[in-house]
């Protein structure tokens, strides 16, 4: 029996249990990008899962976004009175948030709301067997539950990124026009004078890869859900975390590469 | 004059069939014939592995070992393209409906039809869903949503699904389970209805007497993973195997 159940683990049960998730979710993301190229290439699925993705979002994002501009704002206001540096408040701001919190908030947001969306819905129709439904009439269900989801959420993320960016820095320039009377034009041009084309291109990139991230772990867990409603539960709250964890690793790397290109 | 099964064409043809999960040897060498046109019941208790059968035959599950011919094809064989051209043929109405939640009735019978017959005109397309929906008895019921119909109207939606693509065989899975007796001898009926009027050959997985005895021309007892009986459904329960007349006086007498 001891004999047994050591044939069974090729080193130990946890680090075989790794390698196997791994292997399993490098094969998920070699089937997406085989699948993407292939016909029929369900627009109208993609199309409605943009919708759901980038418009349902919108007011969570605006919400976060606009207040997340007006307390930064505040917060930042006396360290710079201190140095008499009040006017560089524009460009604090605008380097804050386009370099770092709008990308890191959005994908946030949505690893949330989006990613636990896509795991709960993959998982209950896999439990209540909607997935193999679709198997057995003939309809690729990856194609048409996983590819569309995360392509959407690739595209969705960086616009949803540059409109939370939008939204903060009105909310950052409510806050300016009540306290230091700044002309709109002069916010704008303060507020950008520090930006370059890289930063922009790093939150953009940092927002595709999330969105990727997002959509994958979220359909990952969800298309392979077992163990009924608990497992739906569990699919959703996975897709979450697994989200998160990895958005936090892929914002460490990719903001090294970036700055090595500075 | 009535053919003799040995006559008749073999629609689905199972040799030697094993099928384990881990320790649990679910199908220990099964053979069954499905021949052309006939209701074939297959019975048993749950978790004998009746519905690892059908998706078996689907080609949702592979098996250890063993050989499954499909309309002259061998399932575990296929690629991924010629299996879907196999399941187009093949009708799966699940335990559960497996209906799409978030469409509505017309959009998951459209779901099959827009996939496989994009080319079809649009009046064709809408001539083909009220065709199903009048063979299932639920013409009314083209724009409610899955969660506004009751379990018995939900398996009537799932067999029109299938219907849709007018398959050659159909695999039900539990049609009766979770029904009332009313409701389920409805089902029943339809089950007969769908084979006479799109002529098809079916499986039928079901643990229901009644159901088997209203809905099969020939009914498979499987127990402990391989078929004990098979016949008409009086041939296999006038069996004085022990096993198989339990299973019946527990669903007559309770």
């Amino acid at each position: 029996m001891e004999g047994d159940r050591k044939r069974r683990f090729f080193i130990s049960k946890r680090v075989d249990g790794f390698f196997i998730i791994f292997s399993n979710v490098t094969s998920f993301i070699g089937r997406f990008f085989k699948e993407m190229f292939r016909r029929p290439l369900e627009w109208n699925e993609f199309i409605h899962q943009c919708y759901e993705i980038g418009y349902r979002s919108l007011l969570l994002i605006t919400m976060t976004a606009f207040i997340t501009g007006v307390v930064f704002t505040k917060q930042s206001r006396p360290s710079l009175s201190e140095f008499g540096a009040q006017s560089w408040l524009p460009s604090l701001v605008a380097i804050a948030v386009i370099k770092s919190l709008a990308p890191l908030v959005t994908a946030l947001i949505c690893a949330g709301k989006v990613g636990s969306g896509i795991g709960a819905e993959l998982g209950s129709m896999r439990v209540t067997e909607q997935i193999d439904a679709m198997e057995v009439s003939a309809t690729n269900p990856f194609k048409y539950l996983v590819n569309t989801r995360i392509g959407a959420a690739t595209l969705m993320l960086p616009m949803l990124m540059l409109y939370a960016a939008f939204v903060s820095m009105m909310g950052s320039y409510l806050d300016i026009s009540l306290n230091e009377q700044t002309s709109f034009t002069t916010f704008l041009q303060n507020a950008f004078s520090k930006i370059t084309f890289l930063d922009y291109a790093s939150s953009i990139i940092r927002s595709l890869v999330f969105g990727f991230t997002i959509g994958t772990v979220g359909c990952y867990q969800g298309f392979n859900t077992s163990g009924g409603t608990q497992g739906v539960g569990r699919a959703a709250n996975s897709a979450v975390v697994v989200s998160m964890f990895f958005i936090f690793i892929e914002e460490m790397l990719i903001l090294q590469i970036i700055n090595s290109f500075r | 004059m009535e053919r003799t099964n040995q006559q008749r064409e073999a629609v689905v043809s199972i040799r030697n069939l094993y099928k384990a999960f881990g320790s649990n040897e679910v199908l220990r060498g099964v053979d069954l014939d499905l021949f052309h046109g006939e209701n074939l019941v297959v019975l048993g208790r749950s978790g004998t592995g009746k519905s690892v059968l059908i998706k078996i035959i689907a080609g949702l599950l592979k098996p250890d070992s063993g050989t499954v011919n499909v309309l002259g094809r061998e399932v575990p064989g296929l690629n991924a393209k010629e299996l879907n051209a196999l399941r187009l043929e093949l009708g799966f109405s699940f335990q559960n409906s497996a209906l799409y939640d978030s469409m509505s009735v017309k959009e998951n019978l459209l779901f099959p039809l827009l996939h496989h017959r994009r080319h079809l005109p649009k009046s064709a397309v809408d001539r083909s869903v009220e065709t199903v929906l009048d063979a299932v008895g639920l013409l009314q019921a083209k724009n409610q949503m899955p969660a506004e119909l009751s379990g018995g109207q939900k398996k009537r939606i799932g067999i029109a699904r299938t219907l849709i693509l007018q398959p050659k065989i159909m695999l039900y899975d539990e049609p009766t389970a979770g029904l009332d007796p009313i409701t389920s001898s409805e089902i029943n009926e339809l089950i007969n209805e769908v084979q006479e009027r799109y002529h098809t050959s079916s499986i039928i997985i079901t643990h229901d007497l009644t159901c088997a005895k209203d809905t099969g021309d020939r009914v498979a007892m499987l127990l402990d993973g391989v078929f004990a009986k098979e016949g008409t459904f009086d041939d296999v329960f006038r069996s004085e195997d022990e096993r198989i007349q339990s299973f019946y006086n527990y669903n007559f007498t309770g």
